[in-house]
C-alpha cells in the first residue's frame, strides 16, 4: 500500500536506498576510494612506479615510502595506486564488452525464433565450454602478453554470463501480459525490444556486473602473476604478488601491496552488488510494509 | 449490410507435447482446439458478452481477434476486411480502430514507465509524434476520472481500480471503434467494479464504439450486454440477445450456469441444476454433444450425434439436439418447487 | 452453563511497523464463533481479512504486533501457547483452505502419499491411514476414491483439487475450518457444488467454518452469521438473515446495493460506493467510514462510533443507531 508520491528520477532513488542500507553504503564507499584512487592514481602517487632507485631497495614502510621498496627499489604504495589503475582499466571495458554483446545476444535469443536461439545456446556452451585460465593463457602465449589480449579473451568468455542471464529474462518478460498489452497496441519488435524488455533487464544485469568485477579483476591478477598478463614494469597487483612472493623471506611489503586491494575490491564490490540486488527492483524497494 | 466484425466458423489450435520426433518434424504435435468452430456477429456501438468458466476458451478466442493469436481456420472480418492471416505490417494500422483491455490491470503495464508514457505510447507506436502529448496525456487522465498528478506515478504505485482506468485510457486514446475487454472487473471491489463498468458505458456512449466483453460473471452481463455467447471447453453453446438468454435459454448449460449464480439473499429461492462430474479436459473432448457428460437431461444420441449450430427466428442460436424436450422436462419440476 | 465458543476474538488489535509508520491494520475486532456454526467474514480489500487470519492461526509477519485484545480458542487464549503448542493445533484442532487449490499440493507426490502423510499424528496401520484418506475422498465428492489415490495432483482439476484440499483439511476432524476464498479460483457451476458439499460435511463433522469471502452470495447462501469488515474493523455484525435483509451499518448498506445481483431492473448505470478506504497509517478520528457515507452527522467526525444494537437485534457501529439520534 505505497500511497507516497514519488517523483524522483529512477537512479536517484536507487542512491537513495542504497546508502539507508549499511552494507550498500559500505560497499558504494569503498568502491568509490577505488574508483577515485584508479582515476586520480597519476597525481596522488608519491613516486614514479617504475622509477628504479636500487640504493633504497627493499626497504621497510617509513614516511617517505609507506609501504617500502621492492628489490629494484620502487616504491611499493606508489605501484599499488597504479596497479589499481591497471586492474580497472581491464575490468571495466571488458565488462562494458561482455555486458553489450550478452545483451544483444540474450535479447536476440530469448526473443527471436527458436532456431535462432538453440544456435545462440550453441554459441554460449562452446564458450563456456574454454576454461577461462587455460583459453587465456593459451591465446596469450600464441600473441604474446599485452593489456588489450587480456582484455579480450575475458570479454570472450564473460559474454555467456551475461547472454544467459539475459536470454531467461527476456524469455520471462516475452510472455508477460505487458508485453502482448504493447502488441496489441502495434508495437514493433524494436521498440519492445528496446522500450520494454531492456529496461527491466538492465537491473539485473547490474548486479551481476557488479559482483564479476572482481572475478576479473583477480583474473587479470592472476594471469599478471604468471606473467602473461600486464607487461613489465607497468605495476599490475598480479605482478605486485609475484614479485612478493620471491621477496616474501626479505619482506612481506609487495605481498600485502598486492593482496590487500584484492581483498578490498572483492569486498567493496560485493557488497554493493548485494544491496544493488534489492533496490534495483521498484516493487521491491521500500519493502518491510505490509506483505 | 456488414456487421462491424463477424467471425465466421473460428478456430484456434495449440500443438502441445512436442518431443524430439515432433522438433524435428518426424511425428505432428499433439494439438487442442481451445476455439473451435465459432461464429458471431459485433455491430457497431453493440456490446458483447462472451461468458464462460475459466478454460472455455473465451480469452483465446479475444486473442484472436485481436490478432494476438493466429486462428487456425475460419474467418474474422472487420468491416468486411479478413483478419486472419494478416501480416502484422497490414494489421498495425487496424489496430487503431480495433484494441484491448487485459485481465492483469497492473501486468498489463510496462512496469518502468511513468503513467504519462504509457498513455500516450499508442500515439507514438502509430506514429502520430507530433501531437501535444502533454495535452494528450491530460485530456486521457481526465476522460477516465484520474488526477492529473498521476501522470508521473509508476504502475506498482497504483491500486487495481487505478490501474484498470490506465488500462480504459490507453486502449481509447486512439479513438478505437472495437474494444476488446478481457475480464474488466477481475480483482476490483463490488464497491468499485460499478465505477470501471459505468465509465466504459459511459465512453461507449460518448465514443459509440462496440465492446466484447469477457467475463465470468453474469451479473455483469446482464446489465451492460446487448448479446451473450456462453463458450463451453472452446465452442459457443448458445449465443443471442441478453434478454433472450436470460428469460429462455437454450442450452442446458447455461441454465446451470444462470442457476448457478449464488444471489446475496439468503431466502433466495434457489433452483439449482446440480451438474455432474467435473469439466472434461479439452485434450481429451466427449464426443457427439461436449456437455453429455455432465447435462441432466442428456439423451442416448447426445453421447454419438455432435448438434449442429442452430439459428431460430430471433437471431438466438444455440448447439444442443432437444432444446424443446428438456425445456418441457424442466418446467414440472419447478411448478413443484 | 454454555460450552466456550470454538473461536472467540476479543478486542483484537494488530498493526505493522512499516517505512511511513505504524500501519493500524486491525481495530478492536471482536467475533466469537460458536460451536457447530458457519460465520463468514465480509470485507473488501484493505480490510484486514488476511491479517485477521494470521493472526487466529498465529502466523503474522515478523512486522506485525498484536497490541491489544486476545483470541481464546475453545476457552484457552492462543497468545499464551508456546509454538509447539500451536504446531499441535495447527492441522488438527484448527485447518485451512486456501484461495488457489492449483498451489496447495506438492506436485510429486501422490495425492494419497499426501494424505497419508499429514495423519503422522495417528497411531494407525498404513493401510487403515489409506482407508480414512479413501473415505474422506468419497465424503468430498470424488469418486473411485481408491484408484484416484494414486494420482498426482496436475491429474485432477481444479474443483478436484479444492475439495482434496478440503478432505485434508477436515482429515483430522477440527474443531474449527478456516476457509479464505476457498470459491473464488473455481467457476460458478463448481462454486455452488462446492458450497452445498461443504454445508453437508461441516454438518456430519460437526465443526465450525469461518469463511472468508468478498463475494455477497455465497456469504447468503451458505452462512449462519456474518461479519462485515472495513479498513480494519468489524463494524456489523448478526445473522446472516438480519445483516442481508435489513443492513443497519451505511457500509453494509451501499455494499449490498453495490452487488449487481442484487439489482433487478436493467441498468446501464451502476451504483458505486465513491471514495476510497482511508489511510491506516493515519487514521483521522471519527467513524472510519465517514469520507465516504452519504449519512453523515456532525458526531461522526469527531467520535468513533460504539457497537449499538439494530432494530433486528445485532449490533452495527454506527453512531445513527443511537436512540437519540434514531428519536430525531
Amino acid at each position: 500500500m505505497e500511497q507516497t508520491l514519488k517523483t524522483r528520477g529512477e537512479t536517484a532513488q536507487i542512491f537513495h536506498h542504497l546508502v539507508r542500507d549499511p552494507l550498500g553504503l559500505v560497499g558504494l564507499a569503498i568502491v568509490s576510494i577505488i574508483l577515485l584512487s584508479a582515476l586520480f592514481a597519476d597525481q596522488i602517487v608519491p613516486y614514479d612506479p617504475v622509477a628504479l632507485n636500487i640504493p633504497d631497495r627493499l626497504q621497510g614502510p617509513s614516511l617517505t615510502h609507506l609501504l617500502g621498496t621492492d628489490q629494484l627499489g620502487r616504491d611499493t604504495f606508489s605501484r599499488m595506486l597504479m596497479g589499481g589503475r591497471v586492474a580497472l582499466q581491464v575490468a571495466l571495458p571488458t565488462i562494458a564488452g561482455a555486458m553489450s554483446l550478452g545483451l544483444l545476444l540474450g535479447m536476440i535469443a530469448g526473443y527471436g525464433p527458436r532456431w535462432l536461439d538453440n544456435l545462440i545456446l550453441l554459441f554460449f556452451d562452446t564458450i563456456r565450454s574454454f576454461p577461462t585460465v587455460m583459453f587465456a593463457l593459451a591465446v596469450v602465449a600464441l600473441v604474446g602478453p599485452s593489456l588489450n589480449t587480456v582484455i579480450l579473451v575475458i570479454m570472450a568468455t564473460s559474454i555467456p554470463t551475461y547472454g544467459r542471464v539475459v536470454r531467461t529474462l527476456t524469455l520471462s518478460l516475452k510472455s508477460a501480459e505487458f508485453i502482448t498489452a504493447e502488441k496489441a497496441l502495434g508495437a514493433t519488435n524494436s521498440r519492445i525490444l528496446g522500450v520494454h524488455i531492456l529496461p527491466n533487464v538492465l537491473g539485473p544485469m547490474a548486479v551481476i556486473a557488479a559482483m564479476d568485477i572482481p572475478t576479473i579483476v583477480g583474473l587479470e591478477a592472476g594471469l599478471s602473476f604468471l606473467g602473461m598478463g600486464v607487461k613489465p614494469p607497468t605495476p599490475s597487483w598480479g605482478s605486485l604478488l609475484n614479485d612478493g612472493y620471491s621477496l616474501i623471506r626479505n619482506t612481506p611489503w609487495p605481498i600485502i601491496a598486492g593482496g590487500l586491494p584484492l581483498i578490498i575490491t572483492t569486498l567493496g564490490f560485493t557488497f554493493l552488488g548485494e544491496a544493488l540486488r534489492d533496490v534495483v527492483d521498484p516493487k521491491l524497494r521500500g519493502r518491510g510494509g505490509k506483505k | 449490410m456488414t456487421a462491424l466484425l463477424e467471425i465466421d466458423d473460428v478456430a484456434v489450435r495449440f500443438a502441445v507435447r512436442s518431443n524430439l520426433l515432433t522438433e524435428i518434424g518426424l511425428m505432428p504435435p499433439a494439438v487442442i482446439e481451445a476455439v473451435s468452430g465459432v461464429s458471431l456477429k459485433i455491430e457497431a456501438g453493440e456490446t458483447y458478452g462472451i461468458v464462460g468458466e475459466s478454460g472455455s476458451g473465451k480469452t483465446t478466442l479475444a486473442r484472436a481477434v485481436a490478432g494476438l493469436h493466429h486462428a487456425s481456420a475460419g474467418s474474422i472480418r472487420y468491416k468486411g476486411t479478413e483478419l486472419r492471416g494478416l501480416p502484422e505490417s497490414r494489421f498495425r494500422p487496424l489496430r487503431r480502430d480495433i484494441v484491448m483491455m487485459f485481465q492483469d490491470p497492473v501486468g498489463s503495464l510496462s512496469p518502468r514507465l511513468t503513467i504519462k508514457s504509457l498513455i500516450t505510447e499508442p500515439f507514438r507506436i502509430q506514429g502520430m509524434k507530433d501531437r501535444d502529448m502533454e495535452a494528450e496525456a491530460a485530456r486521457l487522465l481526465s476522460m477516465v476520472g484520474l488526477p492529473q498528478e498521476f501522470a508521473g506515478r509508476h504502475p506498482h504505485q497504483l491500486s487495481g481500480g487505478q490501474a484498470r482506468r490506465v488500462g480504459v485510457a490507453r486502449a481509447l486514446a486512439l479513438d478505437p471503434k472495437l474494444l476488446i475487454a478481457d475480464e474488466p472487473t477481475a480483482g476490483l471491489d463490488v464497491s468499485i467494479q460499478g465505477e470501471m463498468l459505468n465509465l466504459l458505458a459511459r465512453l461507449q456512449d460518448e465514443l459509440g464504439l462496440a465492446i466484447m466483453i469477457i467475463t465470468h460473471n453474469l451479473n455483469v452481463v446482464r446489465h451492460i450486454t446487448d448479446r451473450v455467447g456462453i463458450m463451453y471447453l472452446g465452442k459457443l453453446v448458445e449465443e443471442g440477445p441478453t434478454e433472450d438468454i436470460f428469460s429462455s435459454p437454450l442450452h442446458p448449460y447455461t441454465l446451470a450456469l444462470l442457476a448457478a449464480n449464488p444471489e446475496p439473499n439468503p431466502d433466495a429461492e434457489l433452483q439449482r441444476i446440480e451438474l455432474q462430474g467435473e469439466p472434461p479436459s479439452i485434450l481429451n473432448r466427449p464426443t457427439g454433444c461436449e456437455f453429455h457428460t455432465r447435462c441432466p437431461f442428456a439423451q442416448a444420441d447426445c453421447e454419438a450425434d455432435t448438434p449442429v449450430w442452430t439459428a431460430t427466428s430471433t437471431a438466438h442460436n444455440h448447439r444442443c439436439h432437444f432444446p424443446e424436450i428438456w425445456n418441457e422436462q424442466r418446467q414440472p419440476t419447478e411448478h413443484a418447487n | 452453563m454454555m460450552a466456550a465458543p470454538v473461536l472467540d476474538i476479543q478486542n483484537l488489535s494488530v498493526r505493522y511497523t512499516t517505512e511511513r509508520g505504524n500501519l493500524q491494520a486491525l481495530r478492536g475486532v471482536n467475533l466469537t464463533i460458536p460451536e457447530k456454526s458457519i460465520v463468514g467474514i465480509v470485507g473488501e480489500s484493505g480490510c484486514g481479512k488476511s491479517t485477521l487470519i494470521s493472526t487466529i492461526i498465529q502466523l503474522l509477519a515478523n512486522n506485525a504486533k498484536i497490541t491489544s485484545g486476545d483470541i481464546l480458542f475453545k476457552g484457552e487464549s492462543l497468545l499464551d501457547k508456546s509454538e509447539k503448542q500451536l504446531r499441535g493445533l495447527r492441522g488438527t484442532e484448527m485447518s485451512m483452505v486456501f484461495q488457489d487449490p492449483m498451489q496447495t499440493h506438492n506436485p510429486v507426490l501422490t495425492i494419497g502419499r499426501q494424505m497419508i502423510d499429514i495423519q503422522y499424528r495417528d497411531p494407525l496401520s498404513k493401510a487403515d491411514k489409506r482407508q480414512r484418506a479413501a473415505e474422506m475422498l468419497t465424503l468430498v465428492g470424488i469418486p473411485d476414491a481408491n484408484q484416484r489415490l494414486d494420482q498426482f495432483p496436475h491429474e485432477f482439476s481444479g474443483g478436484m483439487r479444492q475439495r482434496i484440499a478440503i478432505a485434508m483439511a477436515l482429515m483430522a476432524q477440527p474443531s474449527l475450518l478456516i476457509a479464505d476464498e476457498p470459491t473464488t479460483a473455481l467457476d460458478a457451476t463448481l462454486e455452488v457444488q462446492i458450497i452445498k458439499r461443504l454445508r453437508e460435511l461441516q454438518a456430519e463433522i460437526g465443526c465450525s467454518i469461518l469463511f472468508i469471502s468478498h463475494h455477497l452470495g455465497v456469504i447468503a447462501e451458505l452462512c449462519d452469521s456474518v461479519i462485515v469488515m472495513y479498513a480494519g474493523e468489524a463494524i456489523e455484525q448478526g445473522s446472516v438473515r438480519d445483516v442481508f435483509h435489513t443492513p443497519a451499518h451505511p457500509y453494509t448498506r451501499a455494499l449490498l446495493q453495490c452487488d449487481p445481483g442484487n439489482i433487478k431492473e436493467k441498468t446501464r448505470n451502476l451504483p458505486t460506493i465513491p471514495g476510497e478506504i482511508p489511510d491506516l497509517v493515519n487514521l483521522s478520528p471519527g467513524c472510519i467510514f465517514q469520507s465516504r457515507c452519504a449519512q453523515t452527522i456532525p458526531q461522526c467526525a469527531v467520535a468513533h462510533p460504539e457497537f449499538h444494537t439494530s432494530k433486528t437485534g445485532h449490533v452495527a457501529a454506527c453512531h445513527l443507531l443511537q436512540p437519540e439520534v434514531q428519536a430525531q
